[in-house]
């Protein structure tokens, strides 16, 4: 479990974090959810330590990060895994290279055949077996993310954060990202933070949501609570989506049966 | 202009402090090498061949006098190669080649978060990243020095005896008179100084690159344009401490 409490964040005396305090749950999805420029991704490097916040505390697990020694930083970051917006492969090595490089860097005592294993089992776990050779600019967008993913859990990351792992992807990959996320999640029991502003993953994924507006926090909850949500700024942001108005107007004018029987259509009927 | 040089120094203080395991690091610094050192041998030999031979013409043109023997002509060329050219113009080359590719390297690795990945890893990215590529270059520099002094003067002996300007024995003993061997540690001296310079500088530009692909290229720019300036004033501090 990741602990926020009363962080600030501020450029040249323009503040964007205003006093966020949030946890971040262990085996669950934590969905960081708000519109650009809300201080999502801010919020996310103060957390893996790429930024650090004026004010507030960051505890992992007990384990204060913030303003700590640079022993305890570097041990916590060496169970961060990440996933990046774009994806920051290493351009030079291959795809099992760059999954095998977190692990040559961090476990030194480990083989080279156990290491090749490991390797082995996160791209297949990714559904990447056969792609270990190739190149990351010879792969698509979708299977760059695949990658990233492999790379992050390689070292058995305790804590794994995405940075809008769905953009640049067409929806139905975006599913598979976020399906793939939310298994490695469950299965590993690890505490993941997903930045996102895609209400799809939001109904799909959304174990633990916090609502991010002109940073600060307006509402966290479950997606089960978001469409019910009484903060004006987070209804306005969801029913900005094009999709989510159409559904509210078939649930109007049909009840909640329109919808029933709109999810049951084929998608080549609609 | 003090906060710049300040951020620098920083930075390589930072790239010395936990840095990584020395099997990774001997590792970084072979690949380095081979980069830097390696890929540049032909461009450096071209360049000292070419102005090895220029030197020889345009000295010979200019001592018309009859009572200067020819094999001054060796002599200058030799001076001024290991003096001057082959240490200068050689880091000024590399400053170009070697320079430019540390900074839009590190410049891109910069705007696509690789550098970010290396730090949410725990790794510390200077020392990986920055580290090797110094030492790398300051082992590099004075052997490729050392090389376009031996061919730049092979350029100057073919020049002049090819042109009939002078006969082979001639500059054969001209290259053989007084010769001071300080002069060849002083170059490498050079050799190592300009190294560091072009390498440290060009990293610098490099890993603090914002933005996009148009910051890179003006990130390349800029290194190779400090660092021939670094060169250039370091050439005249060290000739007046050092000679």
């Amino acid at each position: 479990m990741i602990e926020i409490s009363n962080l600030e964040k501020s450029f040249d005396g323009n503040p964007v974090l205003k006093g966020i305090s949030c946890t971040l749950e262990t085996g669950k999805c934590n969905l960081l959810l708000g519109g650009s420029g809300t201080g999502k991704s801010v919020l996310l490097s103060c957390v893996v330590g790429l930024m650090k916040p004026d004010l507030g505390s960051i505890t992992f697990d007990g384990t204060v990060y913030t303003n700590s020694k640079v022993d305890i930083r570097q041990e916590i970051r060496r169970k961060i895994g990440m996933l990046f917006q774009g994806s920051a492969l290493f351009d030079s090595m291959t795809v099992a290279k760059n999954v095998e490089f977190p692990l040559q860097m961090l476990t030194p005592d480990m083989s080279e055949e156990e290491r090749r294993d490991r390797v082995e089992f996160c791209l297949k776990r990714v559904g990447l077996e056969n792609a270990g050779n190739k190149m990351p600019s010879e792969i698509s967008g979708g299977m760059k993310k695949r990658v990233g993913i492999a790379r992050a859990i390689a070292p058995n990351c305790t804590y794994l954060f995405c940075d809008e792992p769905n953009s640049g992807l067409d929806p139905a990959t975006s599913i598979k990202i976020d399906e793939l996320i939310s298994e490695i999640t469950h299965e590993y029991n690890i505490t993941t933070a997903i930045i996102t502003h895609d209400m799809n993953s939001v109904v799909g994924i959304g174990d633990h949501i916090i609502f991010l507006h002109q940073g600060k926090k307006l509402w966290d909850g479950n997606k089960e609570e978001i469409l019910n949500a009484q903060v004006p700024e987070l209804r306005e942001f969801i029913f900005s989506s094009s999709l989510v108005r159409a559904a509210k107007r078939i649930e109007q004018e049909d009840g909640p049966q329109g919808l029933e029987h709109l999810a049951a259509e084929p998608l080549s009927d609609l | 202009m003090f906060k710049i040089f300040g951020s620098f120094v920083l930075f390589l203080y930072n790239m010395t402090t936990r840095t990584e395991r020395f099997k990774v690091l001997w590792k970084r610094f072979f690949e380095e090498a081979t980069l830097i050192g390696v890929n540049s041998i032909f461009i450096v030999g071209i360049v000292s061949a070419f102005i090895g031979a220029v030197t020889c013409i345009q000295i010979a043109y200019n001592l018309t006098n009859p009572l200067i023997p020819k094999s001054t002509i060796g002599y200058m060329v030799r001076e001024m190669t290991i003096l001057e050219l082959a240490p200068t113009i050689t880091s000024i080359v590399l400053a170009g080649k070697v320079g430019s590719a540390i900074a839009g390297g590190l410049g891109t690795m910069r705007i696509t978060e690789q550098i970010s990945a290396l730090e949410v890893m725990g790794i510390n990215s200077t020392s990986y990243l920055v580290l090797p590529r110094i030492l790398a270059a300051m082992l590099m520099f004075p052997l490729l020095v050392i090389l376009a002094m031996a061919l730049g003067i092979l350029g100057g002996y073919i020049a002049g005896t090819l042109s009939g300007v002078m006969a082979p024995q001639d500059y054969i003993e001209g290259i053989r008179t007084d010769f001071i061997p300080y002069n060849v540690v002083f170059a490498l001296i050079k050799a190592v100084v300009f190294a560091f310079l072009v390498s440290g500088i060009s990293a610098y530009k490099g890993y603090y690159t914002e933005g996009g692909a148009l910051e890179v290229g003006a990130a390349s720019t800029a290194a190779v344009t400090n660092s021939i300036i670094a060169i250039l004033l370091a050439d005249y501090a060290l000739a007046a401490i050092l000679l």
